[in-house]
């Protein structure tokens, strides 16, 4: 169950090192003592509490995904099986927090903020990119097969690299930007009701990735931008504020040969996003504003 | 042109065992669509090497002897064949069918409801592949 580093040869060969050169004082052999029991303590406290999960009719069982390249003996990814009891409303970032704190303290994952604000935990659960911290686990089916997110590079056991979504999203120039100010110095920079209605879904992302990992095209093609960045165009390009100079930059940079047109509408984005954003739709009125902007018969 | 990360070690862990509506209509119409490129070369080949029909004299056409003629006759007496046609018949449906679903699509039509209308094609598609098998199985036996 545990998935410590087996640490029997390293610490053998430090001892043998430590009797050739120097005797031991009673008080270190002493420390030494103690602290093997504290050791075997814990372990029996946490075999404990993993067979009275297990026995435990109210328990989940979780098969999540271990890999850490930087440590010999975890090279090679395999699967681990946690029994966690289950509690009311329990979500997988819940049972993956309850794993890591009572049984493995190794277990990494990201997470902050625990109301699918932040962004960082969204991961691959039971076949589907899902936000753990927003997945209850009572509408999942057992055992919950817990992976880090597909197409993106593994770190360690579910910390994926995020370098390059950031890439694409920051590719779009995610920020306003007008050359269309009003008169008086001080003044506002006013939005129509329906212009805000128009953005507001668009507005939503939370830079999990979700989106970019279940996209097809995305995971064939490491330019494509993907559906979270072209949102994030979508969003600056449909608001009125940033006046048509910027608004044909923003065409360009949507059009571009891994911009809008490698959507095939598959809808696996709109799918998936935990925050109901209509990826597809979103796309979709892009190119159709591309395809406007460039051809004019009248 | 594009490229794509190789994970390594790890490349297969974590691929889609689930894809959803989108995703099979997408394989299923590029599947489709390849089909009928298939078959519209095949049947300009075949039928094109059986034109010296055009050349015989009006007695042979009259008999139905004429290379033409035949090999038609000679297909259509294929149980494979007449099988095959029920397969195009159902992969040309399907392709316009969910051809015009992308084209809704496309024009940012009906997207809340774009897997009903997948699965709405593949309904029809069936039903019109069974209802076309007496058709086109008759007389093969
Ligand atoms: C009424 C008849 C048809 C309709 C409505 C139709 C519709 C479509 C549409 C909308 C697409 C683009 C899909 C996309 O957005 O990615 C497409 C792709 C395609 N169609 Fe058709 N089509 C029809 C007939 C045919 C026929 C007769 C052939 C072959 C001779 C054909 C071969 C293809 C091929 C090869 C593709 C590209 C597949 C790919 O993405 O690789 N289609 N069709
Ligand atoms: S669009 Fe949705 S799925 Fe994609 S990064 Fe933003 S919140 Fe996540
Ligand atoms: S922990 Fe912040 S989004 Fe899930």
């Amino acid at each position: 169950m545990s998935t410590q580093v087996p640490e029997q040869p390293e610490e053998s060969t430090e001892s043998a090192a430590e009797t050739e050169t120097q005797i031991p004082s009673k008080g270190d052999a002493r420390r030494e003592e103690k602290r093997r029991r504290a050791a075997e303590r814990r372990a029996q406290k946490q075999a404990e509490e993993a067979e009275r999960a297990a026995a435990d009719e109210d328990t989940i069982e979780l098969k999540v995904f271990r890999y850490d390249p930087e440590v010999e003996g975890k090279q090679e990814p395999r699967f681990d099986t946690f029994h966690v009891p289950f509690t009311k409303g329990m979500t997988v970032l819940d049972a993956l927090m309850y794993a890591r704190d009572t049984y493995d303290s190794s277990l990494t994952f990201r997470h902050s903020c625990r109301q699918a604000i932040c962004g960082s935990d969204a991961m691959f659960v039971n076949g589907s990119q899902k936000l753990a911290c927003k997945t209850q686990i009572s509408e999942l089916q057992e055992p919950i097969r817990v992976e880090p997110l597909p197409h993106a590079e593994v770190t360690k056991d579910l910390v994926i690299e995020m370098e390059h979504f950031y890439e694409q999203m920051h590719a779009v120039e995610p920020y306003f930007q007008t050359n269309e100010l009003p008169d008086g110095e001080l003044e506002e920079q006013r939005q129509s009701r329906e212009n805000r209605e128009k953005i507001k879904m668009s507005t939503r992302c939370i830079w999990c990735s979700a989106c970019m990992s279940s996209c097809n095209i995305a995971a064939g093609d490491n330019e494509y931008l993907g559906p979270a960045a072209i949102n994030k165009a979508y969003r600056f390009a449909m608001d009125e504020r940033e006046g048509e100079d910027i608004k044909q930059k923003r065409l360009e940079i949507i059009e571009q040969e891994h911009g809008v047109w490698r959507c095939q509408t598959q809808f696996s984005c709109t799918e998936v996003c935990p925050k109901d954003i209509p990826l597809t739709e979103h796309i979709q009125e892009l190119k159709r504003e591309a395809v406007k902007n460039n051809l004019k018969f009248w | 042109m594009s490229q794509s990360y190789n994970r390594g070690l790890i490349e297969d862990f974590s691929r889609w065992r689930e894809f959803s509506a989108g995703m099979w209509a997408w394989i299923f119409h590029k599947f489709t669509g390849w089909v009928l490129v298939g078959y519209l070369f095949t049947h300009i080949a075949v039928l094109s090497t059986a034109i010296p029909a055009a050349g015989q004299e009006a007695a042979v056409l009259q008999a139905g002897d004429d290379v033409y003629t035949q090999t038609i006759v000679t297909l259509e007496e294929l149980l494979l064949v007449r099988i095959l046609e029920v397969g195009l018949l159902a992969v040309a449906v399907f392709h316009i069918l969910n051809g015009t679903r992308l084209l809704l699509v496309d024009l940012g039509i009906g997207l809340e409801s774009q897997d009903k209308s997948f699965y709405a094609s593949l309904i029809l598609t069936g039903a019109i592949t069974v209802a076309s098998v007496p058709t086109f199985i008759a007389g093969a036996f």
